[in-house]
């Protein structure tokens, strides 16, 4: 008896004990509402920086509809978990941020907190812009709290019991949310360090481009080594690059700047609205970015240049082939490729108005064929008003066996890589998402069928 | 030696397996209707119907047809018996020097086959593809819209139902 109440005592205190460190770990004090501030009341010079800090961010990527009022969010958002919906940052007063003060906003970049003291998912990626700094942080809200305000409820999250819990995050944070990680490398230079800052922080750029664990958290152990964004993968952007031409800091400039590169290609899919994004941001930020990321990349091992500098060769001269798969022109992979591709990738005009030679490309390189087979089936819009590249979409005219036989072709052909296993399966499930997004499902996002950020005038 | 079937029949074809089938409509068999614009798939002259999808005939080499059903606008309607497509464009006016056209009407047929209550933000982004140097495109879009109703009040031609299979 009296060893069962010690047993049931300490039972209680157990759980009493349990749900006070719960609540010390979870609970988060609101922070007043206020009344919006004047839109006058903020700088100029403050609200232009700011758009440009957005644009580094890609803020609007998420937090805008394609279609529909800037950044009013509602943009699902799938994960492995559910559909988290982006929310409304405008500064309306019941449906935004009007509310949201300063100090408000800088707790949700560096802590993943609401206003109302609710934890945020790590869908917002907290886990960078923690590294933000308070004057950008500063910047950042003048431009939000300038925008148009837009009435836009949130839509409410699809997320199985119990990760709808938002105490829930509380507990991955714990796990994997660290803050101050970022600390200056006085051994590297100010533009390297700059880099740092921004790619780290408000760029985030390994939300995309690291892989995750399977609590949707970056591994830290494996730093860019390629990641994926909704249906498309998005490339390793260190030594484990695929790109068949080496990256250096000058091309990833002028990339991330035009949206292509002649040794590269052109932005497509996700990425292209990043580009189109840092087409408008200060030049020496760009910049900033590609010396960080190059020093990422790392030099190439001397093989590597190697390879690099025949693919560039083979490329010039137009040189057919090098994979025994080049002479075999019965094969239907082959054929297709000489009416269907050849015609601008081998025209001679160069990108990005002609099709890149498809030695160079890293779709074809990569591991995953799955941006091949977006590309191919939903092929390349042009941006709308300007001059851009183009590819058609041949989602119409080739059945998945055929689209099988030409990625098998340009494998071989084109990459000295081992063939792709599971083509079958990964052209199905892209001929799945291409469809879907042809639907008129209003609020979809508008996943393959990629915009090229393409701005610069040749 | 292929089978080709186009707008229902049978026909053997001799060319090279690379040779796009804008070439062989136009040169083997005398259907003129899909245009030779740019020969790049970025114009959408040459478009017509495969297996009730819109396809760039231009970029479609005979390789990807075995099986395939192909219909051309000679296989919706005659001059003396229009398809709706047709009787629209006509009725609205909407060809100018006409060269885009035939490529419009083929991709417009195919939306309407797949969603006969297309929106004017659905027709307008199923089009985009194609270029009208003209500019017609308002009489264009009230053509399609014509030819959503006339669709939805007539039975589909023996022809039609063939290009929607």
């Amino acid at each position: 008896m009296a060893r069962s109440a010690i047993i049931g005592g300490a039972f209680a205190a157990l759980i009493v004990g349990g749900a006070g460190a719960v609540f010390l770990i979870a609970w988060r004090p609101a922070i007043a509402a206020i009344e919006p501030p004047a839109p006058q009341s903020f700088a100029p010079d403050l609200v232009k920086r700011g758009r440009e800090l957005a644009a580094i961010g890609n803020c609007n990527d998420c937090h805008t509809v394609s279609g529909s009022k800037s950044f009013a969010g509602g943009l699902p958002v799938p994960t492995p978990f559910g559909t988290v919906f982006s929310s409304n940052i405008t500064p309306d007063t019941e449906t935004g941020i009007g509310r949201w003060s300063e100090a408000a906003f800088r707790r949700a970049m560096l802590a993943g907190v609401d206003r109302e003291g609710r934890h945020l998912y790590p869908t917002f990626p907290y886990d960078h812009f923690t590294n933000v700094s308070d004057d950008d942080n500063h910047a950042l809200y003048a431009f939000l709290m300038t925008r148009q305000p837009v009435r836009a409820p949130a839509q409410d999250n699809r997320l199985l019991f119990p990760l709808n819990q938002r105490v829930m995050i509380a507990g991955w944070k714990l796990l994997f949310f660290h803050r101050g990680t970022l600390q200056p490398n006085p051994a590297k230079s100010a533009e390297w360090n700059r880099g740092a800052y921004l790619v780290e922080g408000l760029a985030h750029c390994g939300a995309c481009h690291t892989p995750r664990n399977p609590l949707g958290a970056e591994r830290a152990n494996a730093s860019f080594a390629g990641g994926n964004v909704d249906n498309w993968k998005a490339y390793a952007l260190n030594a484990q690059s695929s790109s068949p031409v080496p990256w250096d800091a000058e091309a990833l400039y002028a990339y991330l700047r035009d949206g292509w590169h002649p040794d590269h290609g052109t932005a497509r899919g996700p990425m292209a609205e990043v580009v189109r994004n840092l087409s408008q941001v200060t030049p020496g930020d760009v910049q900033a970015i590609a010396t960080y990321m190059a020093d990422k990349f790392g030099p190439p091992a001397p093989e590597r240049s190697r390879k690099g500098e025949e693919a560039l060769a083979q490329a010039k001269s137009g040189a057919a082939a090098s994979g025994p798969e080049a002479l075999r022109m019965d094969s239907p992979g082959a054929a297709i490729y000489a009416s269907a591709c050849a015609t601008c990738h081998e025209s001679g005009r160069p990108p990005p108005y002609g099709g890149i030679n498809l030695g160079l490309s890293t779709a074809i390189s990569d591991p995953d064929p799955r941006n091949l087979a977006n590309i191919v089936l939903s092929g390349v819009r042009p941006v709308e008003g300007e001059r851009s590249p183009i590819m058609p979409a041949f989602a119409g005219s080739m059945n998945d066996a055929q689209i099988v036989s030409l990625f098998n072709y340009l494998r071989s052909r084109f990459s000295n890589q081992p063939a792709w296993t599971g083509v079958e399966k990964t052209v199905r499930e892209a001929r799945g998402t291409e469809t879907a997004s042809l639907q008129p499902s209003a609020g979809a996002r508008q996943a393959p069928p990629a915009d090229p950020a393409q701005r610069a005038k040749p | 030696m292929m089978t080709l079937k186009v707008n229902g029949q049978d026909h053997q074809i001799d060319s090279e397996p690379d040779t796009p089938l804008l070439y062989v409509l136009r040169d083997e068999l005398q259907l003129n209707a899909a245009k030779f614009g740019c020969g790049l798939g970025q114009c959408g002259a040459c478009t017509v119907i495969v297996d009730g999808k819109a396809v760039l005939s231009c970029v479609t080499p005979l390789v990807l047809l075995e099986g395939k059903h192909v219909t051309t606008l000679e296989g919706l309607g005659t001059v003396s018996e229009p398809a709706p497509i047709q009787r629209a464009f006509m009725e609205e006016q909407s060809a100018q020097c006409g060269y885009c056209i035939a490529g419009m009407m083929m991709r417009a047929q195919a939306l309407l086959q797949r969603n006969p209550k297309a929106s004017d933000e659905q027709i307008r982004a199923e089009l985009a593809p194609h270029l009208c140097r003209c500019g017609t495109h308002m009489r264009i879009l009230r053509a399609i819209h014509r030819a959503a109703r006339l669709m939805d009040t007539a039975e589909l031609s023996p022809a039609e139902q063939r290009s929607a299979q």
